[in-house]
């Protein structure tokens, strides 16, 4: 095939694609609002999944694990288990806290407006066997890891960890995820099923049409490719639909809790709208079109015997 | 040149519709295939555009042995045929120029060819002036003519006509005849299939008669039913 012919039947196949759509308007409206909705829950999932592990992020980085040590022990000993510490996968950084360093927070924190009281201990400090190490982890789900080895370390007294609040933001994050990756998998395959229908319904409503073009000698690609055209269509305009909307949507969402609910905006921050659509936006396009284009290839590969 | 030497097709009842035909159609000839309902002129047409394939035997067309045709090559081997059906089969939503348009759109024609060929096709079926209707607006001669142009505008070496006049009243059925032997004058092959003992007898032509499944004649000039 020259090159000439492989470009009219290139822009044939588009033309014919386009056409088919509104042939079959019923039909191809259906399968964009399917897609639409696939996507737009999609896209919803993620931006509650991207929020919600930022704040996860910067929970995870006020939760440390304490470590005490035993009485009498030098301060060689202390420096020699903080770099065995340092070398540990799951630590993001580990800060000393002397025993003088502990009481002054401890003062400050409990005796304010009233420091005098505190006066009287201080030649004779009560957190004196209180110098730890507050460790920092680099993700929730490792603490359990570090503490066993911190629990084995000769020199080490206790190991204070707020395993509650590490554990259940872990596992809410992946009940989350798991959750919205199944209603994803479920829309998807009605997605899949609707496209498929629509290409069906157009084959069947072509069926004489296709048969005169066999006749006439056209090729398995001439015939094949106006439906997956019409696939790959239907998909992006079903992408497009709802990314636009939640772009608009999440912006708004965003300036609407920080003036309303003062409160919350200062809890936590949201992801702001680009950083999240810098990712979302290929997704989501990636996403509508490979359905489109599998739901269509799949279907005229089943019912367009050619 | 198509030659089909001890062709035979059996369907999966068993009875072949096709035993130990061979023939030989030379190029430019005008071959009228006669025969009743169910005597196996169609499975012919079939096998000759490769739509079916022989049970036993071997075609050969052009030179070229179908058998040895693989699947992506046969819509170049169908562009060696221009066809046109007794029901005409046009696209309902097209206009004539359209219809016939479409023919040259499916090889992947150029436009600026396009637009050349189909006036020029057009009117040498006659329905030049007729460019715009669509199929319902015309009568049934007119649609068969635009089903020839169709047929011829990818310039065919052999053009296949299952039942041309079926539909047609004998005014139109004669000028899609007269039409179909104009077109064989220039030189392309033509073969006609037909229940229309009127038009064998009339235009002297090449006859080959099949009877479940047999040639039971093959005969030039004058054409007598009881052959």
């Amino acid at each position: 095939m020259t090159m000439r012919i492989r470009i009219n039947t290139f822009f044939y196949s588009v033309g014919q694609g386009i056409k088919n759509i509104f042939q079959n308007k019923m039909f191809s409206l259906a399968s964009i609002a399917t897609m639409a909705a696939c996507i737009f829950m999609f896209g919803l999932f993620y931006i509650i999944i991207s929020n919600f592990n930022g704040m996860v992020k910067e929970v995870e980085e006020g939760v440390a694990v304490t470590v005490f040590f035993d009485e009498g022990i030098t301060e060689e000993q202390i420096e020699e288990i903080g770099k065995n510490i340092s070398k540990r996968a799951e630590v993001r950084e580990y800060k000393y806290v002397s025993a003088d360093e502990a009481w002054a927070y401890y003062k400050e924190e409990y005796f304010e407006g009233s420091e005098q009281l505190a006066e009287g201990f201080n030649n004779d400090n009560p957190l004196m066997n209180s110098a730890n190490f507050e460790i920092y982890l680099n993700d929730v789900s490792m603490q359990k890891s570090l503490v066993l080895y911190l629990e084995s370390v000769d020199g080490i007294r206790s190991v204070k960890q707020s395993e509650a609040v590490a554990n259940t933001l872990a596992d809410f994050n992946k009940l989350l995820s798991y959750i919205s990756v199944g209603i994803i998998i479920i829309l998807l395959c009605v997605a899949v099923f609707l496209i498929s229908n629509t290409i069906t319904t157009g084959i069947t409503v072509r069926k004489e049409e296709i048969g005169i073009m066999k006749l006439i000698g056209a090729t398995d690609y001439l015939v094949r490719a106006p439906f997956v055209v019409e696939g790959v269509i239907i998909g992006l305009v079903g992408a497009a639909i709802p990314l636009v909307l939640l772009y608009v949507l999440y912006e708004k969402i965003i300036v609407y809790v920080a003036e309303q609910f003062n409160f919350i905006g200062s809890m936590l921050e949201f992801i702001p709208a680009d950083t999240i659509f810098r990712t979302l936006l290929p997704i989501g396009f990636i996403l509508g079109v490979g359905i489109g284009f599998i739901g269509s290839k799949w279907t005229v590969r089943k019912h367009l015997k050619v | 040149m198509i030659k089909l030497e001890h062709v035979s097709k059996a369907y999966s009842a068993g009875i072949p519709a096709l035993n130990d035909v061979n023939l030989e159609i030379e190029d430019g000839e005008f071959v009228f295939v006669v025969g009743d309902s169910g005597s196996g002129k169609s499975t012919m047409i079939k096998l000759l555009m490769k739509e079916l394939e022989p049970t036993e035997g071997t075609i050969t067309i052009n030179g070229k042995e179908l058998k040895k045709i693989r699947h992506h090559q046969v819509p170049m081997f169908r562009r060696n045929f221009g066809v046109v059906f007794q029901d005409f089969r046009l696209l309902k939503d097209r206009n004539v120029y359209e219809n016939v348009a479409f023919a040259q759109k499916v090889v992947g024609a150029p436009n600026s060819q396009i637009k050349k060929k189909v006036p020029l096709m057009l009117s040498m079926v006659g329905l030049a002036a007729k460019y715009r209707s669509y199929p319902k607006e015309l009568s049934g001669g007119e649609q068969q003519r635009v089903a020839i142009a169709r047929a011829l505008i990818n310039d065919p070496s052999i053009l296949l006509a299952d039942e041309p006049t079926g539909n047609l009243d004998n005014n139109n059925a004669w000028e899609v005849m007269k039409l179909l032997e104009e077109i064989n004058q220039k030189g392309t092959t033509v073969i006609v299939v037909t229940h229309n003992m009127e038009i064998v007898k009339v235009m002297k032509k090449r006859v080959i008669t099949i009877k479940k499944g047999v040639v039971v004649s093959d005969s030039k000039g004058d054409y007598d039913d009881e052959d």
